[in-house]
């Protein structure tokens, strides 16, 4: 047996194949150490204002009473920036964002505001999504990593203000960069992709310059910005409060 | 002196048993068939949508792995409790958990949107979601039962099996926790977000898992044509009876806790007394049909001795219990989202208003599909391993019971 063993590694093609093995590792060994070196040290090279830090924390302040009256800006403007389609199927095409009409049981009195992922700091759907792919950024927003979503819908049963949408077919004409897929959950992203680049939400704009001015972003964080200085001096509620979620997205005039 | 139990294989050739094997494959073909066509073209073919977002398939899922908790009950009640009547069904009861859980996972796994990402379910972990606590508590209760049964059915591990017994029978009270809490733990829903889901869910699992046994049980037993004394499915029987009571109690704590707090007050109108099918299936099929008149077959003096009878009232426990997952599940979803209380609410995406939802076939062909694959698991493996003793006649599940000569039709081995 060992004598067999002998021969076949003496044989000169099982050096050829050792050295070759050896020098193939040798090769993937520096490719891989080399390639993470300089991955490494783009991360390090990325200026420090623009990494992602639990410093800043975005929100939104809607004010109900600038809403106009049948006014669906802040939809439109979420559609098209995110390319969701109206497939003409209510029930299963997705909802970012939707105007949903109150009116008081007891006075009548009716208010129209803007509904959509809240962004709580205490995400039930990042509580009981099982493969983590519901998750929330140090900066507060909350989103679905696409690779990890396995279309349970514990999420979407988790979620107190219906914010999330499953994509119940197959999607065509997607905008690029914004990652949607059939069989998965989504919901709004606060427009993180412009929200990285330094600019405001896509529905927040639209509502500025169709001259509501209904939605302000912000850094809640940040004592001179806009929506902190508004929500430590004006009243403001958060929707079912009473949950202690601590969404980024708070109402007035409700 | 208690009379040694011998297992033996069941047959398995006769014409009877292949048409069987041949429908419930036609069946699960079928499931796999609408399994296809529900993940080719999307959810948006079944009646899912994004308001209900769970249906029939979790309907039969959830009831399935419910059932497969409480199927190992009989085991449970042999091993660590001791009590030796029972002992001779452990081994098949240990089997009809495992395939009926096995049954539900298949469900619950096909109808998820990327099921070709199970690995990443199997991978990816969020210890805080009872969800990623299911999926080890499920394949750890199949690994478990499996290390259960060996010690069971193989005659030198015999001593360990009231130490795995134990470790099974407190796995499986885990479990059902564990599936009740992925209700009780949605904070969002007025029909969930209770401590009471979880062992509600405990007896509910009692309760079906029991009336599937029991039915196994007698099928396997007329179709092989072994004996199967009155004592073993009376004394079943009794039990089952007992865990539809439990269940019956525990339904009516959780309404009353309800109707106590007015904030439910709307939700319960909605499924006590507003709610179209919800309503019905609670009173006519949950409560009356699959509580009330089971009691009364188990119990009464007419029916109470009669198998078929007993057949009866167990299938009525099992399509109870199924309008009971059906009104939890759909119902809770159906019943709208309590976001601005005190205010009337409607949108474009159904706020406000009850949702409506209309299974479709291959979501029906599909959660029967996995009760055919729990049946088509005890059905091999019924034949293949000695899960079944020769009989089960009274002599031999009460050593006390009084022998009486065998009869020829007693006596007669399996075809």
């Amino acid at each position: 047996m060992s004598d067999s063993k002998q021969s076949i590694t003496d044989k000169p093609i099982d050096n050829y194949r050792r050295k070759f093995l050896g020098q193939l590792a040798a090769v993937t060994a520096t490719g891989a150490l080399g390639s993470n070196l300089i991955l490494h040290n783009f991360a390090e090279a990325r200026p420090a204002d623009q990494a992602v830090t639990s410093n800043v924390r975005y929100g939104l302040l809607i004010d109900t009473s600038k809403c106009g009256d049948g006014c669906n800006a802040c939809v439109t403007a979420c559609n098209e920036e995110n390319g969701l389609q109206d497939l003409d199927r209510p029930e299963t095409d997705a909802q970012w964002i939707r105007t949903v009409k109150l009116k008081d049981k007891s006075t009548a009195r009716t208010v129209s505001l803007p509904m959509m992922c809240q962004h709580c700091e205490f995400p039930p759907c990042v509580d009981v999504c099982p493969t983590g792919a519901s998750f929330k950024r140090a900066d507060g927003i909350v989103l679905v990593d696409k690779h990890l979503c396995i279309g349970c819908r514990y999420c979407m049963m988790a979620c107190p203000y219906k914010a999330r949408s499953f994509i119940h077919e197959e999607l065509t004409g997607q905008v690029q960069g914004i990652p949607r897929g059939k069989g998965t959950v989504e919901s709004c992203t606060l427009c993180v992709h412009r929200v990285d680049k330094g600019e405001r939400p896509a529905c927040v704009e639209a509502c500025e310059k169709d001259g509501h001015k209904a939605l302000i972003f912000g850094d809640l964080k940040d004592p001179t910005s806009d929506i902190a200085k508004r929500v430590s001096t004006e009243a403001s509620t958060q929707v079912r409060g009473d949950l202690r979620l601590n969404p980024g997205v708070r109402y007035q005039g409700i | 002196m208690i009379k040694k139990i011998h297992y033996r294989e069941i047959e398995g050739n006769s014409v009877n048993y292949y048409i069987l094997l041949g429908f419930l494959g036609t069946v699960i073909a079928l499931a796999l068939a609408a399994t296809y066509y529900m993940e080719h073209n999307g959810h948006h073919v079944t009646g899912m949508t994004n308001q209900i977002v769970w249906g029939i398939p979790h309907v039969f899922a959830v009831f399935l792995i419910v059932a497969a908790s409480g199927a190992l009950n009989v085991a449970s009640i042999a091993s660590v409790f001791g009590k030796t009547a029972y002992k001779p069904l452990a081994p098949l009861s240990g089997l009809v958990a495992i395939a009926l859980l096995v049954g539900g996972l298949c469900v619950l796994v096909l109808d998820l949107g990327r099921p070709d990402r199970l690995i990443v379910a199997m991978t990816a972990y969020n210890f805080k979601s009872i969800f990623a606590w299911n999926i080890i508590l499920y394949n750890g209760f199949i690994a478990i039962v499996a290390v259960y049964l060996w010690m069971m059915m193989e005659h030198r591990m015999n001593k360990y099996s009231k130490v795995v017994g134990f470790v099974a029978f407190t796995w499986r009270l885990i479990l059902t926790t564990g599936t009740g809490s992925i209700f009780g733990f949605l904070v969002a829903r007025q029909g969930y977000d209770a401590a009471i889901m979880a062992p509600m869910f405990i007896l509910m699992s009692f309760s079906f898992g029991m009336a599937i046994f029991i039915l196994i049980l007698m099928a396997s037993y007329a179709g092989t044509g072994r004996p199967l004394g009155s004592i073993v499915v009376q004394r079943l029987k009794n039990l089952l009876g007992v865990f539809v009571a439990a269940v019956l109690l525990i339904v009516a704590i959780y309404h009353l806790t309800n109707l106590y707090a007015t904030e439910h007050h709307e939700f319960e109108q909605f499924i006590l007394l507003s709610g179209g099918i919800y309503t019905f299936l609670f009173w006519v099929v949950q409560i009356l049909l699959g509580s009330l008149i089971p009691l009364f077959l188990f119990y009464s003096r007419v029916t109470k001795d009669a198998p078929i009878w007993t057949i009866i009232g167990c299938i009525l426990v099992i399509v109870g219990g199924l309008a009971q997952m059906y009104g939890i599940i759909i119902g809770g979803q159906a019943f709208p989202l309590n976001m601005f209380p005190g205010f009337e609410v409607s949108s474009s995406f159904f706020d406000g208003v009850v949702s409506q939802y209309t299974p479709s076939l291959p979501e029906i062909a599909l959660g029967i599909g996995g009760v055919a694959i729990a049946l088509i698991m005890v059905t091999i493996a019924i034949k293949i391993l000695r899960f079944l003793p020769l009989s089960l006649d009274n002599a031999l599940a009460d050593p006390h019971h009084k022998a009486k000569p065998v009869t020829e039709a007693e006596g007669k081995v399996a075809v």
